[in-house]
């Protein structure tokens, strides 16, 4: 593991005791971010993604639970931090964006108080400066005439503006790492594209990492660096956004890859991948998709594979093991 | 925002209009007036003559305005029962009712409001517990075994506190106060805790569902995300948030109050307008009844009235007209 | 090469033994199953029903035949205190009788009354909900001003007020013949409105979706749609409604009676116990309605408990 990327994420389990047994919703997951590098996290719904935000910012809903590994930020362990520590570390090193801008501020306080509360909380500024300050963050998120507007409440703005103003409250305080649980999912798709323009701005901006959590593999390709693709609480594939699109390595990547349909082919349907994603408490031995697999063979059915090292990227996929030279069957 | 406040206003009338007819029905429709006002012995004709002179010969409209017109100046006829005039007996026992009824407010919010807000954020300890489950115990003792306990306790056993009329009381114009007292302080406590406990036990539930309620919403997520302390989540965000249901809850159950008087005065012998309407329910005292509706209803209409215009005040999503649109796009 | 899914073991679903198995093993049993608190609460409610059910066989004395009491007996202390006997546990009354009998008998018509206001109520307000739910328009909006105007009067008003109505309406002689009945009208027609509301609201909500869509557009009678499609949906809340209406019932029932403005006093319920009771309760002879009072206690906190219990395990938010 390199000792300067910003996020390490070991081997991380997350499991949810339930009266039918234990599901397990993150299972072996490993992966990392430098800094001010954007890696978008996609898989389908229940694949496990937002359960990964949230255990690394320490906000598991119980009863799910970190049942195993380690998660390193900045060179120091916070999956053990006491809660007052990683508060602290909330907010001014780690932000945070939901999905629905719409309940996510609370609807009884300007946006001006949501602003400066956060700032004061982790810069201490008097109430004017972090006032002077919130106003710059409207500007810089393109809130038109924030001096009137900073006195709104969050009712009194679109689905886009106020998710403009979420981004401001996440990166108020300049954290090194943002992670931004499916940010454009609740709006609409004419403004979407603004918003995550507006989100990579200004991470580029403030040199911040981002962890860009989505289904829409159509964000990532605009916005990330790399891309790690979950399937059934484990990584199925991780590597740079060019290497995974242009050659997917394990099986489920390429069926996302080749379900979005292209703009200029001509296709008489959607192509889909046969089956659906197993329920937690289902889940297969040895490789969680060889189900739906076309490629399956005895060896997939049998073992979980790790992630294997393939040129720029990794894959979970026997397929890839260095004693296999080419695709058998049987 | 006159729009609302002159809605409000047309359907208090609405009400009392509709409480006016009920009223006046009584009044025409349950026995006869005249036999309940003569004795038997009095002959026909003078009973056509007192028909006639208290204009019950009218058609009903007329009656009905007539009714409605006395009604509005507060003239309710003569009390069958006691032979003298209804607005006058109200006037001498309202004073004793409502001191009773706001003190028993006040306990029921002080206890319950604290109360409530500590077993919320203090989900686990044992401390919580027993307080929940004196409330549940609570809601399942009827007001007048309370009464009458606290009087077995308190009164008959240790002798502190008088169980049994109002002390001594100051006339203050035409109002009667036991607060300047101390004997009519000391006999106001007993029935005060009586007829407030209930209503104490239902505060602690309800506020303490609503804070828990609140406190799994997205925006205290969010706001934890942001590394807000712990006292500014619980008691900047979730108590506000909290609270605007409570005061809805609380402003309905002061009628509330105002009726469950009737039960605490009876244990307590409270010379107020509850007892009044006891002993005219059980002697079948028409103008009594008809009068003790009327005031009533006039009190829980202007409650709820204000109430709503509380609300107005305290809720900043009721007070914009319009959505303030944002500049082009979002 | 594809791989079949492999499908999971399909257990006998048919049955009756299985549909035991399946209720035993639901949610709603478990959490039953998990709380100790609301299973004993469960079973004193069960027991006090069984002996107020059967309090003439249970009771040792009937407490209502002239001949078996003595007013020598009267006022006589619990048997645990000097001056009573194990003849009469809880002691007696000012007129002798046994307090034990006179609760036993007592709880049964606080039961009755109880229950019968209730099921009014229910049958009544879900009727009306449904009604008002289903066809809109004029109907939902007279039945829905009602409600509110009702709902911002306390239920012991109303009750006190129908009550006192039948009083003046009611020849003297037939009085306590209906007292009774016009008690159960009383309390039910205080405590509809809770029901009604909520049944609307899932009506409302259950009414445009399209299974209903396609039954109406086969031609079914709108109520058929509504039993049988609506209704099942809605029994849910409408049993912890019914729970907590129960309580409530009983509890006003109780007050009513207290107030005088009860049942009748030759067959008095619990709260009729207590207030005769009170008056002895300055001279110490506290017995007569402290038992009375706790039997009604204990009752009407059971019920809420499985109320409570009912509610969260409902709650699909709360697991």
């Amino acid at each position: 593991m390199m000792s300067d990327a910003l996020l390490g994420v070991e081997h991380l389990r997350v499991e949810i005791p339930t009266r039918h047994g234990t599901l397990v919703a993150i299972d072996d997951v490993s992966f990392e971010i430098a800094p001010g590098e954007v890696l978008g996290v996609v898989g389908e719904s229940g694949a496990g993604k937002s359960i990964t935000g949230s255990a690394i910012i320490g906000l598991l809903e119980p009863p799910a639970r970190i049942a195993g590994g380690r998660i390193v930020f900045e060179g120091e362990r916070i999956d053990t931090l006491s809660p007052d520590k990683m508060r602290q570390v909330r907010g001014k090193r780690i932000g945070t964006i939901f999905q629905d801008p719409l309940t996510s501020l609370n609807p009884l306080y300007t946006i001006g108080r949501q602003l400066v509360e956060t700032i004061q909380t982790h810069t201490g500024r008097s109430t004017r400066d972090a006032r002077a300050l919130a106003l710059e963050w409207l500007r810089d998120v393109g809130i038109p005439s924030p001096e009137q507007r900073i006195g709104h409440y969050p009712h009194q703005f679109s689905g886009g503006m106020r998710q403009r103003v979420v981004i401001a409250l996440a990166l108020c305080a300049n954290p090194h790492l943002v992670i931004a649980d499916e940010p454009t999912t609740a709006l609409d798709v004419s403004i979407q594209a603004q918003i995550i323009a507006l989100l990579k701005r200004l991470c580029r901006e403030h040199g911040t990492a981002v962890m860009l959590i989505t289904h829409d593999m159509g964000v990532i390709a605009e916005t990330a660096d790399r891309v790690a693709v979950m399937y059934a609480g484990r990584l199925a594939e991780v590597g740079p956004l060019r290497d995974v699109i242009k050659h997917p390595r394990h099986p489920y990547t390429v069926g996302l890859m080749g379900s979005i349909p292209a703009i200029r082919a001509r296709q008489s349907h959607l192509k889909q991948i046969d089956g659906s994603m197993p329920r937690l408490a289902a889940i297969p031995p040895g490789c969680a998709f060889h189900p739906r697999c076309e490629h399956a063979f005895a060896r997939c059915r049998a073992e979980r594979p790790d992630l294997i090292v393939d040129g720029p990227s990794s894959a979970a996929c026997w397929l890839y093991a260095p004693e296999r030279v080419a695709v058998a069957d049987g | 925002m006159i729009a609302f406040v002159l809605r409000r206003v047309l359907q208090s009338l609405t009400v009392m209009l509709a409480v006016g007819l009920i009223a006046f029905g009584l009044f025409r429709f349950v026995g006869d007036p005249v036999n309940n006002m003569v004795g038997q012995d009095t002959g026909d004709r003078d009973r056509a003559e007192l028909r006639r002179s208290l204009g019950l010969d009218d058609p009903f409209v007329v009656q009905f305005a007539r009714f409605l017109g006395n009604a509005a100046q507060g003239e309710f006829g003569v009390s069958y029962r006691q032979g003298r005039r209804v607005s006058t007996l109200l006037a001498e026992r309202l004073p004793a009712t409502l001191e009773l009824s706001l003190t028993a407010a006040l306990f029921a919010l002080a206890v319950g409001v604290p109360l409530g807000i500590y077993t919320g954020l203090h989900r686990q300890k044992w401390t919580s517990k027993i307080v929940l489950a004196t409330s549940l115990i609570g809601v399942s003792l009827p007001t007048f075994l309370i009464g009458i306990l606290l009087i077995l306790v308190f009164s008959v056993t240790l002798g502190w506190l008088p169980g049994f009329g109002r002390g001594d009381v100051v006339r203050v114009g035409w109002w009667t106060t036991g607060l300047l007292t101390k004997s009519g302080l000391l006999a106001l406590i007993l029935p005060a805790v009586t007829l407030g406990f209930f209503q104490m036990t239902l505060i602690i539930r309800l506020v303490r569902a609503e804070m828990l309620e609140v406190l799994r919403t997205d925006y205290i997520k969010f706001a934890r995300a942001r590394g807000l302390s712990d006292r500014a989540i619980n008691f900047g965000h979730a108590l506000k948030n909290t609270l605007i249901p409570v005061i809805t809850i609380t402003g309905i159950q002061l009628g509330s109050i105002i009726a469950f008087a009737i039960i605490t005065e009876q244990v307590f012998q409270w010379p107020g307008m509850g007892l009044l309407f006891i002993q005219a329910v059980a002697f079948v005292d028409i103008p009594v009844m008809a009068a003790y509706l009327v005031l009533v209803a006039f009190m829980f209409v202007l409650i709820n009235l204000v109430v709503d215009l509380l609300y107005y005040v305290v809720d900043p999503r009721l007070r914009v007209e319009r959505l303030a649109v944002g500049a082009a796009g979002a | 090469m594809r791989d079949a899914t492999a499908l999971p073991d399909v257990p006998a679903t048919r049955g009756i033994g299985a549909a035991m198995s399946r209720a035993w093993d639901s949610d709603l049993a478990h959490s039953f199953r998990r709380s100790p608190f609301t299973i004993a609460s469960a079973a004193i409610t069960l027991i006090i029903l069984l002996a107020a059910a059967f309090a003439p066989w249970v009771a040792p004395h009937n407490p209502y035949d002239l001949a078996t009491v003595s007013v020598l007996d009267a006022r006589n202390p619990p048997a645990w205190i000097t001056g009573g006997s194990w003849e009469y546990p809880l002691g007696t009354d000012n007129l002798g009788r046994d307090v034990l009998s006179t609760i036993l008998y007592g709880s049964r018509l606080s039961l009755v009354v109880g229950f019968s206001s209730m099921l009014f109520a229910a049958t009544l307000g879900v009727a009306l909900g449904l009604t008002a739910g289903y066809f809109g328009g004029v109907i939902d909006a007279v039945l829905m001003r009602i409600a509110e105007v009702q709902l911002s009067f306390p239920a012991i008003l109303v009750a006190l007020l129908i009550d006192g109505v039948m009083r003046g309406v009611v020849r003297a002689d037939m009085q306590e013949h209906v007292a009774v009945y016009v008690l159960i009208l009383s309390i039910g027609l205080s405590y509809w409105v809770h029901f009604a509301r909520t049944v609307r609201g899932s009506t409302l909500v259950e009414r445009n979706k399209d299974y209903v869509l396609a039954a109406r557009v086969i031609g079914r009678p709108p109520l058929a749609i509504m039993v049988r499609h609506v209704l099942p949906n809605v029994m849910g809340p409408v049993l912890v409604i019914a729970t907590i209406t129960l309580a409530v019932a009983i509890i006003t029932e109780a007050t009513l009676s207290f107030l005088g403005v009860g049942v009748p006093p030759t067959t008095p319920s619990l709260g009729t116990l207590i207030r005769v009771g009170n008056e002895f309760l300055f001279s110490g002879e506290w017995w007569i309605t402290i038992f009375p009072g706790l039997l009604l206690v204990v009752l009407v906190l059971a019920v809420n408990v499985v109320g409570d219990w009912l509610r969260d395990a409902l709650n699909p938010k709360l697991r």
